[in-house]
C-alpha cells in the first residue's frame, strides 16, 4: 500500500478545505481494501467519521433525510425506513455481511465501486497487467472478451462493461433519492438519476460529484399514499454475495390496477439501472403476469450480454417478473 | 465423559500423557492452549515467543513494540494537520489505554492489535473484509478490523477476544463454542465468537436461519457451521 497522510476533519468546513488533499475516508470498506490491492493510492486521506452527519431525521414535506455517515446497519433497521421504505431496508440487508453493513455508510455506498475482476487486480500498475479503462484510462477493458459472467449488460460501452455494485443505490434509484452535496463552490442538489454516470468513453468518471464535493445527505421523498416496495435479489449463495441480478420495486396496485410503478434493477447494469422502459409497461395496467412480464422483457430490451454474461438476460427478466408479484400481492 | 470439553484439552493439555510426542506437540499445545489453560505454560517457549524470537534477534532488531504507558510525545514537525496521525496514538483495548508511538498510517487495526499489542487472538484471513476472522468490537459493534486503520480508532472502544472472557471465566459465548465444539482447527473462532457475542444485541429474528445470516460474515473452512450455530442458539436461548 502507498503510503498517506492522514488527516482528521472535525466539521464540514475543515473536510471541504482539507479535501484537496487526497481523499475522504468513511466506513473505509471500499477505499481500504482498493488500497490494499493498490488500485487507489490516495496521497492522503482526510477522516470525516467526527462530522455531525449520523442522523436520520424526519422531512417538513414527510420524508426523510439521511446523513451521509449513517451506516448501513443503522440505516436498515430505522423503524421509519423499515416501516415506509422496505425495499432500502431490504436492499441494505441483502448487501454485504453484518460487520461490513456495522462499518459502510450511506455515502461511501454512494461510491462504493465495482468488482470487476480486472479493475481489482491487484498488481494493477505493473507491467502484464490487465487492460482496465476505469483503473488505468486508455489501456482497454479486459473484460470484453475474458470472465464476464458477472458483468453488466445495460448501460455498456466498449470500454467498459464493469457492474455497479450496490444494493442500497437499487433501492435508492427506485425510490428517487436525491443526494445533497457540499463543496467549494457552495451546496446542491443531484437527483439519484443523474448521480451515476455511464461508462461512455470515459469508464474512470463514475459520478457526478465535483472535485473537492463531500456528500452530506441522502433525501427521500415520501412515497405515493398506499405504495407498497420490495427488494428481490438473485446470486451465486443465499448471504454474503453481490447480485447476479435484483430489482426494487415501488407499487401502487388499487382494485387491480397498477395506478403507479417505479422499477429499478441491479447486478445488470454500470449504474443502478432504472427502467422507465418497466414503468410505462404497467401503469395502468393490471397487475397480473401478462404485464409484468411485458414489463420484463420491455426493461431488458437493450440488454448487450458477451460471453458469459447472456444468462443474466432472462435472470433479471424472471427477478423483475417475481419482485412486481411480491410488490403488488 | 471422555469427549467432554474437560477430558479432551486436560488429554491435550498434559505433555506426559502425550503418546508419541512430535514435531508439532509444542505447536499444537501453544495453539489449544494459549486461550484456553487458566495456568501459565510449562515452558517459557512457545510457537509464538520462539517465532517472534526469531523475528526479532534475526530480521527486524527494531521491532520490539513500541507500546509504552509514557505520556503521550509531541508530534514530530511533519505531523499532519488538522487531526491525529502518526505521532502518538491512544488506543483503548479491552478497558486499557495503549498509547502508540511512531504507528504508520497504512497499520490497520487488525495488524495493530496482533503486532503491536501482542492481542493475538484476532485472526489475519483474507485481509480484505471477506472471511470475518479478525472481528471485533468497536463501541460495542462488530466490525472487520482489517479494513480499518488504527488511526482512526482513537477514543473509541475496542474489544477483542481476549477482553471477551478469560482462561477459567469464559464469556458464555465462549463457553457455548467449546461445549458443541463449535470449530475444527480453531482459526476462524475468536471472530466466530465476536460475531456470535455481537449478534445477540442485533434485532435479528429467532430462527436458525436468522442466526446463518447473521454469521453469514464469518466463514470457517473446516465446516463447523452447525456446531455454531447451535452454540449461538443456546446462548440465545439463556439470554
Amino acid at each position: 500500500m502507498q503510503t498517506f497522510r492522514y488527516l482528521k476533519a472535525q466539521t464540514v468546513d475543515k473536510a471541504l478545505a482539507a479535501a484537496d488533499a487526497g481523499r475522504f475516508i468513511a466506513g473505509g470498506t471500499t477505499l481500504v481494501d482498493l488500497m490494499k490491492l493498490t488500485v487507489e493510492r490516495p496521497k492522503a486521506l482526510v477522516d470525516i467519521n467526527a462530522l455531525p452527519l449520523a442522523r436520520i431525521e424526519k422531512l417538513p414535506t414527510g420524508g426523510l433525510r439521511i446523513g451521509a455517515l449513517v451506516r448501513n446497519s443503522d440505516l436498515a433497521w430505522n423503524p421509519d425506513v423499515q416501516r415506509d421504505y422496505a425495499v432500502l431496508s431490504q436492499a441494505l440487508l441483502s448487501g454485504a455481511s453484518p460487520q461490513l453493513r456495522n462499518m459502510a455508510t450511506t455515502g461511501g455506498n454512494l461510491l462504493q465501486r465495482t468488482r470487476c475482476v480486472y479493475f481489482r487486480e491487484p498488481t494493477a500498475g505493473t507491467p502484464g497487467a490487465y487492460a482496465c479503462n476505469k483503473r488505468t484510462p486508455g489501456t482497454g477493458c479486459a473484460a470484453l472478451d475474458g470472465h464476464n459472467r458477472t458483468h453488466a449488460i445495460l448501460g455498456v460501452s466498449d470500454h467498459c462493461i464493469a457492474t455497479h455494485p450496490s444494493d442500497m443505490c437499487v433501492a435508492m434509484a427506485a425510490l428517487e433519492a436525491v443526494i445533497n452535496v457540499e463543496g467549494p463552490k457552495g451546496k446542491r442538489t443531484i437527483l439519484f438519476a443523474d448521480f451515476h454516470k455511464l461508462p461512455g468513453d470515459s469508464p474512470h468518471i463514475e459520478n457526478a460529484l465535483e472535485s473537492g464535493e463531500l456528500v452530506t445527505y441522502v433525501d427521500l421523498p415520501r412515497l405515493p399514499e398506499g405504495a407498497r416496495s420490495v427488494y428481490l435479489k438473485l446470486r451465486d449463495r443465499a448471504s454474503y454475495e453481490f447480485a447476479l441480478a435484483s430489482a426494487a420495486v415501488v407499487a401502487h396496485v388499487e382494485s387491480g390496477q397498477i395506478r403507479s410503478v417505479r422499477v429499478a434493477i441491479g447486478g445488470v447494469g454500470t449504474k443502478p439501472w432504472r427502467s422507465h422502459e418497466a414503468e410505462e409497461a404497467l401503469t395502468g395496467k393490471p397487475a397480473n403476469a401478462a404485464s409484468f412480464r411485458a414489463a420484463a422483457e420491455a426493461a431488458l430490451a437493450g440488454a448487450h450480454p458477451r460471453t458469459e454474461n447472456a444468462f443474466k438476460v432472462e435472470l433479471a427478466k424472471r427477478c423483475l417478473v417475481r419482485s412486481l408479484k411480491l410488490a403488488t400481492a | 465423559m471422555a469427549d467432554s470439553p474437560n477430558g479432551r484439552f486436560r488429554f491435550l493439555r498434559s505433555k506426559s500423557q502425550a503418546p508419541q510426542p512430535d514435531a508439532f506437540a509444542e505447536e499444537r499445545q501453544s495453539i489449544d492452549l494459549e486461550p484456553l489453560t487458566p495456568e501459565p505454560a510449562q515452558s517459557g517457549l512457545t510457537r509464538r515467543s520462539f517465532l517472534s524470537g526469531l523475528g526479532a534477534a534475526g530480521l527486524l532488531a527494531g521491532a520490539a513494540p513500541l507500546v509504552t504507558a509514557a505520556p503521550a510525545a509531541e508530534p514530530s514537525a511533519d505531523e499532519p494537520e488538522p487531526g491525529g496521525g502518526t505521532g502518538t496514538l491512544t488506543l483503548r483495548v479491552n478497558g486499557k489505554d495503549f498509547n502508540l508511538r511512531g504507528l504508520d498510517p497504512r497499520a490497520t487495526l487488525l495488524d495493530t492489535l496482533r503486532e503491536r499489542l501482542q492481542l493475538t487472538g484476532t485472526k489475519k484471513g483474507c485481509d480484505h473484509g471477506q472471511c470475518g476472522a479478525c472481528t471485533v468490537h468497536v463501541n460495542g459493534r462488530r466490525v472487520n478490523s482489517c479494513l480499518s486503520f488504527a488511526v482512526m480508532h482513537e477514543g473509541d472502544e475496542i474489544t477483542t477476544i481476549e477482553g471477551l472472557g478469560q482462561p477459567g471465566n469464559l464469556h458464555s459465548m465462549q463457553a457455548a463454542f467449546v461445549e458443541h465444539d463449535g470449530y475444527q482447527c480453531g482459526y476462524c473462532t475468536s471472530g466466530q465468537i465476536m460475531s456470535a457475542v455481537a449478534l445477540l444485541k442485533e434485532p435479528i429474528g429467532p430462527s436458525d436461519e436468522d442466526i446463518k445470516h447473521a454469521m453469514a460474515g464469518n466463514i470457517c473452512r473446516c465446516g463447523a457451521y452447525t456446531n455454531i450455530v447451535a452454540a449461538v442458539k443456546q446462548v440465545r436461548a439463556r439470554a
